[in-house]
């Protein structure tokens, strides 16, 4: 291993969230763990173990700890990596064997990516947030569309975003199929990482800060790809079939595949409603679900957790709703705690875990049954993502919310106080 | 890795667009599995929930069960980074796969473990896709030294790999010694980078 003190490693994906978890909890995970551990050990690697106040999701833990720079290259075993690019870092997820040949060698070869801009305008009205913003771009411009790119997002809806609403966007590059994405550094950028236990100090920070402000695209920078979406009229967005593209906002109906011109779109339309259980036309509002879920590495930050906190605040969940509220990171569940959004939700009837990827992927035990609906703030939609069988419905923290004390999809913005 | 130069075998259409890489190979196959990963890809499609075997699945078909190249649709392998993905497709003999494009991770990781993506344009690919479905037998060559294939009509194509890809993957050659070898590099990069950036060393 060439550069052991600069390589860091969680567990995550495999971790039971439950209360009162162990090694065991889980026990599909547990050789895992113990493989890791033991690996870790070995090597000299920074490790933040089950039972570390640090432990969480590694692309939330990574920004949160300031393992993460601006400026920095950062690459990981896990595609949603490209979440990192939020704070003006290149980050963006490798295979296996690249993770073999950083791990020896503290380099990664590649091909150098095609450029992208999306321009986000307009301001975001009141139920609509960070997560409609990116679905909507999805939805809109497919997931191949980013293939081959690095991603920058720009425009004032981004710049108007705290650090949690730009790590949401960069996490979903990959469901556009961009390997990384990337928003320039800013002030809120600096503020956010000031005081992380691995970002500089003093004397270096200053000198760091003054090297970052010269990090944003130059004025006539060229793009192979440029595009604009206007977020004034934007509502909640949410997704109806089996790819992170079959998007549409709420209080729309389900697309017809007859409509559809594209004979390989208008299959997959076909397969993915009927693998969803849904009709062509009905509206979504009203569909029963049986799963709300609050978490993964796109949503499961503390400015998501308050915003579900609002809508839930004095609701209940509807009976036969099972809801989870899985924090992003220890550090992200003791700050709710603080803040007092765990009682909000308990009281709402809302399963309060510890941190770890859970339902996202459901590699932890952690599943929904065959044939049961989902309304999920993570972000893959795809067939048995959240165990065989699995309907899934992607949204944002404040959608899930209302979908689970209504019983059923349901537009948030009727639910505003 | 095993070197790629000529490859002779059953081909199988599998034509849907943006085909996951969490459909190659589901999380539970992962998890719960051990590594004989041959046995997990496509196990949600290729399986019942009773563990059987699903008749209508593709490369369930006695035609294409010993298949070696894989004819797919568009952004093939999307998604989760998971190279276990193509470890199922080497663990279950496929060794070629021929799209109009492909997810970037898979695309790189295919290369560093000798399993040969190859890009055509969308109506070359539907083309043979057809040819393979049509007959008996759907037996083509992928020759990877001349970038050259033979559809199972017997129509000749020829595909392009960037050199920097193909190279090693014709020697089978491994990326890690070929880097090593630039050590002194690495090292001078390293130390002048940490004069310039400090905040990027941990020491
Ligand atoms: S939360 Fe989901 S998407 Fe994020 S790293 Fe974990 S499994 Fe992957």
């Amino acid at each position: 291993m060439r550069n052991p003190e600069l390589t860091f490693a969680v567990v995550d994906h495999i971790v039971a969230t439950s209360p009162g978890r162990n090694d065991s909890t889980n026990p599909a995970g547990r050789p895992f763990i113990e493989a890791w551990r033991k690996n870790c050990a070995d090597f000299g690697i920074t490790n933040f173990d089950l039972d570390d106040s640090r432990q969480g999701i590694v692309h939330v833990i990574a920004p949160e700890l300031g393992i993460d720079l601006p400026g920095c290259t950062l690459v990981c075993g896990d595609s949603h990596t490209s979440s990192n690019g939020a704070v003006g870092a290149l980050a963006w997820g490798i295979g296996a064997s690249e993770v073999e040949h950083v791990l020896a060698t503290q380099t990664v070869v590649q091909h150098k990516p095609k450029r992208m801009r999306i321009l986000f305008t307009g301001r975001l009205t009141p139920g609509v947030s960070a997560k409609d913003i990116i679905l909507h771009a999805i939805g809109k411009l497919g997931t191949a569309a980013g293939r081959g790119h690095v991603v920058e997002y720009g425009g004032p809806a981004i710049a108007a975003l705290a650090m949690d609403g730009r790590l949401t966007v960069c996490n979903m590059s990959i469901e556009m199929g961009a390997r990384a994405g990337l928003i320039a550094p800013d002030d809120v950028t600096f503020d956010y990482l000031a005081h992380t236990e691995f970002a500089p100090k003093g004397p270096t920070w200053d000198a760091a800060v003054k090297q970052w402000r010269t990090l944003s695209s130059d004025d006539g920078a060229v793009f192979e790809r440029e595009e604009e979406i206007d977020c004034s009229a934007l509502k909640p967005q949410i997704t109806w079939g089996t790819s992170p593209q079959d998007v549409i906002a709420v209080d729309e109906s389900i697309p017809n595949p007859a409509r559809e011109a594209d004979a390989a779109r208008k299959t997959a339309m076909e397969r993915a409603l009927s693998y969803i259980g849904l009709a062509p036309g009905a509206p979504l509002i009203g569909t029963k679900i049986d799963y709300a879920f609050i978490g993964s590495c796109t949503n499961g930050r503390l400015a998501d957790l308050e915003a579900a906190a609002r809508i839930a605040r004095g609701r209940k969940v509807a009976p036969g709703v099972r809801a989870l509220v899985v924090p992003g990171s220890m550090q992200i569940r003791r700050a709710a705690e603080h803040a007092g959004l765990d009682r909000i939700f308990i009281d709402a009837g809302f399963e309060w875990h510890s941190a770890g990827c859970s339902m996202c992927v459901a590699a932890n035990g952690e599943i929904v049954a065959p044939g049961k609906r989902c309304i999920s703030t993570s972000n893959r939609n795809f067939e048995n993502r959240q165990g065989p069988g699995s309907r899934t419905h992607l949204a944002s923290p404040e959608s899930v919310v209302a979908a689970a004390v209504t019983g059923a999809i349901a537009d948030v913005r009727t639910l505003l106080g | 890795m095993e070197k790629f130069n000529i490859l002779t075998g059953t081909a199988a259409p599998m034509m849907d667009d943006n085909i996951n890489t969490d459909a190659i190979i589901p999380t539970a196959w992962i998890v719960n599995v051990g590594s004989d990963w041959g046995r997990g890809l496509f196990g949600n499609w290729r399986r019942g929930r009773d563990g059987k075997d699903l008749p209508d699945f593709v490369l369930n078909r006695p035609k294409y069960r010993d298949c070696r190249i894989l004819v797919a649709g568009r952004n093939f392998a999307c998604g989760s980074s998971r190279e276990e993905a193509v470890w199922a497709l080497l663990g279950f003999g496929i060794r070629c796969v021929i799209a109009p494009s492909f997810g970037d991770i898979f695309f790189d990781s295919a290369f560093k473990n000798g399993l040969l993506p190859v890009v055509l344009p969308v109506d070359r690919v539907k083309q043979i896709a057809a040819s393979v479905d049509a007959g008996e037998q759907s037996e083509m060559t992928v020759d990877l030294v001349r970038c050259s294939l033979t559809a199972p009509d017997g129509t000749a194509i020829a595909f392009t790999v960037d050199e920097t890809r193909r190279a090693p993957l014709l020697q089978g050659r491994d990326d890690i010694d070929r880097t090593l070898a630039l050590v002194s590099q690495i090292e001078a990069f390293q130390s002048a980078d940490k004069t310039r950036r400090p905040w990027i060393y941990r020491s």
